[in-house]
């Protein structure tokens, strides 16, 4: 294992990073769906984790909430491994479908979410502005649109006010003023010190982050900044660079020479068996 | 276990019935239109004299059958809703306990047994003057811990079912079997020895023994106290293997 953010553990956040990653791999059945990944998310920060469907986004936002079985390697979470009993009032994670109770209205979703957390009207009433929902506050949550409904399980995370917070996919399915304000918000959030680790498979969603893990059939491509990725992928649209480094790794079998945040320890003849088995990894 | 969290529970399950009318009529009305059903079914018996009327025994035993049935039927689903729709997952990676959660179902889905059998238990004395020697607040009592039973069994058999229609299917394996046997249709002494003997493994058996005992006794009797004491165990221990379904990390 040859990744600079190894040698360093346990990661604290005292260095700035919210979580770190050593070696982490996750296997499910006979399939390899994370391999060997190691990195590190800055604190107070948006980092982004970009990648095609399928790619193990969900399954690596998991590992960090500390609800997935790892098989190898390690995940610090707040300089705590991912899914430690002290780390539950910390770590906030909203899924990709929305898990609310359909039959409850807004304000009993976020209150009953926020009373694990021993918050009160005061902070559900917050959370529910924070994501716009003031007015559907009393409606029942099964009679809201489809972006509604997402924007009430992300309202069910803030009230805990958690240090870090993992979204996965939260913008799907909002059109582009909600997106923007959401955005908006999250960079709010960060300012203050939040971490923020959101997925998304739409590039142009990586402008709005500090920091980007590109993610590809289970490992790690590259981390990098947003402007990093225009350059290296020679285009300012991301969504074109993003397949520029794709085809580079394509060509270049193995660790990417002259990128010294790559991490990529495998054998190159591990790929066509893995394309094969990729469909049956997509969660 | 936390007494916020373990009550938010609650709170939050009774706020969801709340909502689902068709639920509450379920566990409100249908059982005293059943024990209705029964009345009339046996309205017309000639009896000799000094015997007690089927009614008595049979509407009864159908007071504490309908808890068990009914909450049985609701938690399953329930708690099976919670596990697909991501919002058990959710909920554990919050500070919650599973005691919590499992007690604040359990307490939610008792107080909805509670009233239920009150309706029930109202509806018999003072409808069709059930007769049996006891106070009615005994049939209450194991109604009661009856329902909690059916919650439990729910929690755990949920477990084992990934569509309601799954769900529904544990009805003849878990329920059927236990009214069979508890001694309703035929009395447990007069059973083969293979299937008394399953009768004594079986739940229900030990609450329609309770039953009886209310029904002969004017007092509480030791024996009835032995009964709700095994229930009472049983449904701790089946608490516990349902609380081991309830997993933070999973594959």
């Amino acid at each position: 294992m040859s990744g600079p953010a190894v040698g360093n553990f346990p990661g604290t956040d005292d260095d700035g990073r919210a979580v770190a990653a050593g070696g982490l791999t996750v296997v499910r059945g006979r399939v390899p769906v994370l391999r060997d990944l190691s990195f590190s998310i800055p604190a107070g920060q948006i980092t982004g984790l970009l990648g095609p469907s399928g790619s193990g986004k969900t399954t690596l936002m998991r590992a960090v909430v500390g609800v997935q079985r790892i098989t190898s390697g390690s995940v610090q979470v707040l300089g705590l491994p991912a899914g430690s009993t002290q780390l539950r009032h910390q770590v906030g994670y909203v899924t990709q479908s929305p898990s609310v109770y359909p039959d409850l209205t807004v304000e009993g979703n976020v209150r009953y979410f926020g009373a694990m957390h021993r918050k009160g009207a005061v902070e559900a009433a917050e959370a529910i502005a924070a994501v716009g929902l003031q007015e559907q506050a009393r409606q029942k949550t099964a009679d809201l649109s489809g972006g509604q409904l997402s924007r009430v399980s992300l309202a069910c995370a803030l009230v805990a006010r958690p240090r870090l917070l993992v979204l996965d996919e939260p913008t799907v399915g909002l059109d582009p003023v909600l997106r923007a304000d959401l955005w908006g918000r999250f960079r709010d959030m960060a300012a203050h010190g939040t971490t923020l680790f959101v997925s998304s498979h739409v590039m142009e969603e990586a402008g709005h982050c500090e920091s980007l893990l590109l993610l590809r059939e289970g490992r790690l491509l590259a981390q990098l900044t947003p402007a990093e990725l225009s350059r290296r992928g020679h285009s300012t649209d991301l969504e074109k660079a993003f397949l520029h480094i794709i085809q580079e790794a394509a060509e270049q079998p193995g660790p990417a020479a002259g990128d010294r945040k790559t991490l990529n320890g495998k054998p190159p003849e591990a790929e066509s068996r893995d394309t094969e088995s990729r469909d049956r990894s997509v969660r | 276990m936390d007494a916020v969290m373990m009550l938010a529970t609650t709170r939050r399950v009774l706020e969801q019935l709340r909502h689902d009318h068709r639920s509450i009529a379920m566990i409100l009305v249908v059982p005293a239109l059943l024990l209705t059903a029964v009345y009339f079914l046996y309205e017309n018996e000639t009896l000799p004299p000094g015997a007690p009327r089927t009614f008595d025994r049979v509407g009864l035993m159908m007071l504490a059958i309908f808890p068990f049935v009914v909450m049985f039927l609701v938690t399953s689903i329930t708690m099976l809703r919670e596990r697909t729709s991501g919002t058990l997952e959710r909920l554990l990676t919050t500070p919650v306990h599973k005691a919590d959660l499992l007690f604040g179902y359990g307490l939610a889905f008792s107080i909805m047994a509670a009233l239920q059998s009150l309706v029930a238990t109202a509806v018999a004395y003072w409808i069709f003057n059930l007769d049996i020697k006891g106070p009615p607040g005994f049939v209450v009592l194991i109604a009661v811990i009856n329902a909690v039973l059916g919650v439990a069994l729910g929690l755990l058999c949920s477990a084992f079912a990934r569509t309601e229609f799954q769900a529904v299917q544990f009805m003849p394996v878990v329920v059927v079997p236990q009214i069979l046997l508890c001694g309703l249709f035929v009395a447990r002494d007069r059973m083969n020895d293979v299937l008394e003997a399953i009768s004594n493994a079986l739940p229900l058996t030990y609450s329609v023994d309770a039953l009886q005992e209310i029904a002969a006794n004017a007092e509480a009797t030791e024996q009835m106290w032995q009964d709700a004491g095994i229930m009472g165990a049983i449904v701790l221990g089946v608490l516990v293997l349902a609380s081991l379904t309830l997993r933070r990390r999973t594959a």
